[in-house]
């Protein structure tokens, strides 16, 4: 993001939105944020419930007013404009499909009410549903369609106006799993071929870690981090960022050692041997991801922290297995070790001591420094 | 929705409805129809003769006879019908923006405004109309008010007409046309419009397309409570309407109860039923076929 970067799509500025909460007292449901999207860009808001992902889409779609900061659309602040004068399209959470219209009218809406011909309409309506894999469906009525079929129409009702920005607001929540996975990869796919920005929402981290160009995580209102998904996972900004996105076990503590091999200590006493960096005395939190973790060899060298544990229980999880091994102190940790190194694992039974070893340099080390 | 019935219960749950009906609804509706084609007694009652002119009589030609052609009844049944349908439209104008409204008020709002629509039903008819008669007439309320302020010069003498009878039976029918309207609109889905808005249509497009077919079955009830019973109404036209402003309804009510012609009384209620019957299937089977399926 240098000064060169080209006009972004749409930018946030500063946002501040709050409620008034029912049982008295106000919501902050956004603390001012500010983010861009760029041209082309599949971005996601990703956080846990109630952070303030729907309201953010909402001040942008034009549904909700910010009560300071403002938006801008292709350069342009739109404070004011109303919803149907703003160059962005919605693929809402529960698809709201006029149920009184078949698909065809559904679909070609955006068409009819900015008054294009009957004949042009009619062909962009067979064009976007073909896109969206439903041709022939156009005479049935929403209620006839299953929920699969439902978010394909939404999809193509959303894109039929060429927006410049598709706003999705956690579109695929509704689907089971399977039907889930292969709308992520058409979704993914539709954006790269229509060239549309894409503001996408989830709560779900492995959806927004397989989608997206760009994750702005959000929480209580706050950004908490803007990133490329590789960035996000193995360089979490913050606490927050790292327990919500991945597995993995956190280690909170005070550095101490500071020549060649730093060391965490947690305030249960667990010494954990971590990369350089860090000063000491620095407030830190490591991040031991499950791939991290292997057997410890008979001699380990210096660049390697051990950890010793009890193997609990190996679950299988298809592709991997996982072993889930407790701590001195009490914490769970997990290993899912690369196959070649799984050997040492099998050996090892239920209840039985294991110690785990890690390249000092892989987990990630959040330094607070105060 | 695809619940197994048993018929058993089914058919227990129904009997009594059924009965019910079939006794106090069907049976006096048959002694109606076959009135109907009796001649009329001397002194009421009916004697036992078929008899056709009763309905002849509605269309001009009392007993048959040619030269006393006179389109009087028919007159005061086309009247009838057009008053009943301009008191649905009066209704509707009023009570669609007026839901509109409520249903975006808070919940304890809604629920008062509701009770507040109800509360007419509280008093009796005809003291609610006796009021309207109190304000309309021209040394009333509503006269010596506007004298008072000054907007007009003369006394406006509007008791005894028309005017009057729309006012007093869209009063009265408010509630029926306002509670089925309420209900749908209430129930309208909101981010259906909110749709509609982000795809670019303005709120006077959103209305057309969007608000009205979904709350159609809201408008189509109304219609029907209301037009029924304007349409068959005598005591609004009998308190506010005069001798001048006659329905259908204050005919029938005469010939069974002055005239005592009650074979002449039964047509007109049967041709009143007819038309009734015909203009609801029409009417609903054109919004059956926009219907929502949900
Ligand atoms: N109209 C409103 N009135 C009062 N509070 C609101 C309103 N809309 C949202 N909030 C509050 O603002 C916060 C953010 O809500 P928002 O709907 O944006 O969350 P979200 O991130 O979309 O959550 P989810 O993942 O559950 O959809 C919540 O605490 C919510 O209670
Ligand atoms: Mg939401």
């Amino acid at each position: 993001m240098t000064g060169a970067a080209p006009e972004p799509i749409a930018e946030v500025r500063e946002a501040v939105k709050r409620f008034p909460a029912p049982e008295g007292g106000v919501v902050t449901a956004l603390d001012n944020i500010s983010l861009e999207v760029q041209q082309g860009q599949f971005a996601t808001l990703l956080g846990p419930s109630g952070c303030g992902k729907t309201t953010l889409l909402r001040t942008i779609s034009g549904f909700e007013d910010l009560d300071s900061g403002e938006v801008r659309i292709g350069g342009i602040p739109v404070t004011g404009v109303p919803p149907y004068r703003r160059p962005v399209n919605t693929v809402f959470q529960n698809y709201a499909l006029f149920p009184h219209l078949p698909v065809s009218g559904n679909v070609g809406y955006g068409l009819e009410v900015a008054g294009v011909q009957r004949s042009e309409r009619d062909r962009r309506v067979g064009e976007a549903l073909e896109r969206v894999g439903l041709s022939g469906f156009h005479r049935r009525k929403p209620a006839q369609l299953s929920g699969g079929q439902q978010q394909r129409v939404a999809l193509a009702r959303a894109i039929i106006n060429q927006p410049k920005l598709l706003l999705l607001d956690e579109p695929l929540s509704a689907l089971d799993r399977n039907l889930r996975q292969s709308m992520q990869l058409e979704l993914k796919s539709l954006q790269h071929d229509l060239g549309i920005c894409f503001l996408f929402v989830t709560h779900d981290q492995e959806e927004a870690l397989t989608m997206s160009d760009q994750v702005i995580v959000l929480n209580q209102g706050k950004i908490e981090q803007v990133g490329p998904p590789e960035v996000l996972y193995h360089r979490p900004a913050t606490r927050f960022v790292a327990e919500f996105i991945g597995d993995g076990a956190l280690f909170h503590g005070k550095i101490q050692n500071t020549d060649a091999d730093p060391v965490l200590v947690t305030e249960d006493g667990l010494r954990i041997a971590v990369g350089t960096g860090p000063g000491v005395g620095d407030s830190a939190t490591l991040i031991i991801r499950p791939e991290h973790l292997s057997i410890a060899p008979e001699d380990p060298d210096d660049s390697m922290g051990v950890l010793d544990a009890v193997l609990e229980q190996m679950v299988f999880k298809g592709a991997t297995r996982q072993y889930v091994c407790r701590l001195a102190n009490g914490a769970a940790i997990s290993a899912t070790p690369p196959e070649a190194s799984e050997e040492a694992f099998i050996r090892v039974r239920p209840g039985e001591p294991v110690r785990l070893a890690y390249r000092r340099s892989k987990p990630h080390l959040i330094v607070e420094t105060n | 929705m695809a619940v197994k019935r048993d018929s058993r219960r089914l058919f227990a749950l129904l009997t009594p409805g059924t009965v019910f009906l079939g006794i106090f609804f069907l049976g006096p509706l048959a002694v109606m129809v076959v009135f109907s084609f009796l001649e009329p007694g001397l002194y009421g009652g009916v004697e036992w003769n078929f008899y056709h002119w009763n309905y002849g009589r509605i269309l001009g030609w009392a007993d048959g006879e040619w030269e006393d052609f006179d389109p009087v009844y028919a007159e005061i049944f086309f009247r009838s019908v057009r008053l009943a349908l301009t008191n649905v439209a009066i209704t509707l104008l009023i009570c669609y923006p007026a839901a509109l409204w409520v249903s975006g008020l808070s919940a304890r709002w809604r629920t008062f405004v509701v009770f507040i629509v109800t509360l007419p039903f509280f008093v009796s008819l005809v003291v609610r109309l006796f009021c309207w008669v109190l304000i309309l007439r021209p040394s009333g309320f509503l006269s010596s008010t506007l004298l008072g302020l000054g907007l007009i010069s003369e006394p406006i003498d509007i008791i005894y007409t028309e005017t009057a009878v729309l006012i007093g039976m869209a009063y009265i029918l408010l509630p029926f046309m306002f509670l089925p309207l309420y209900a749908s609109i209430e129930k309208l889905d909101h981010s259906l419009v909110e749709a509609s808005y982000d795809l670019g249509a303005n709120p006077y497009q959103t209305f057309l397309r969007v608000i009205l077919p979904s709350t159609l079955p809201g408008i189509a009830a109304g219609s029907v409570l209301v037009f029924i019973p304007s349409l068959g109404n005598f005591i609004v036209p009998d308190l506010l309407g005069g001798a001048k402003v006659l329905m259908i309804g204050n005919l029938v009510e005469q010939q069974f109860l002055s005239a005592r012609n009650w074979p002449f009384g039964s047509a007109l209620s049967v041709m009143i039923m007819l038309v009734m019957f015909l203009l609801i299937v029409i009417y609903l089977r054109r919004i059956g076929r926009s219907e929502i399926v949900r």
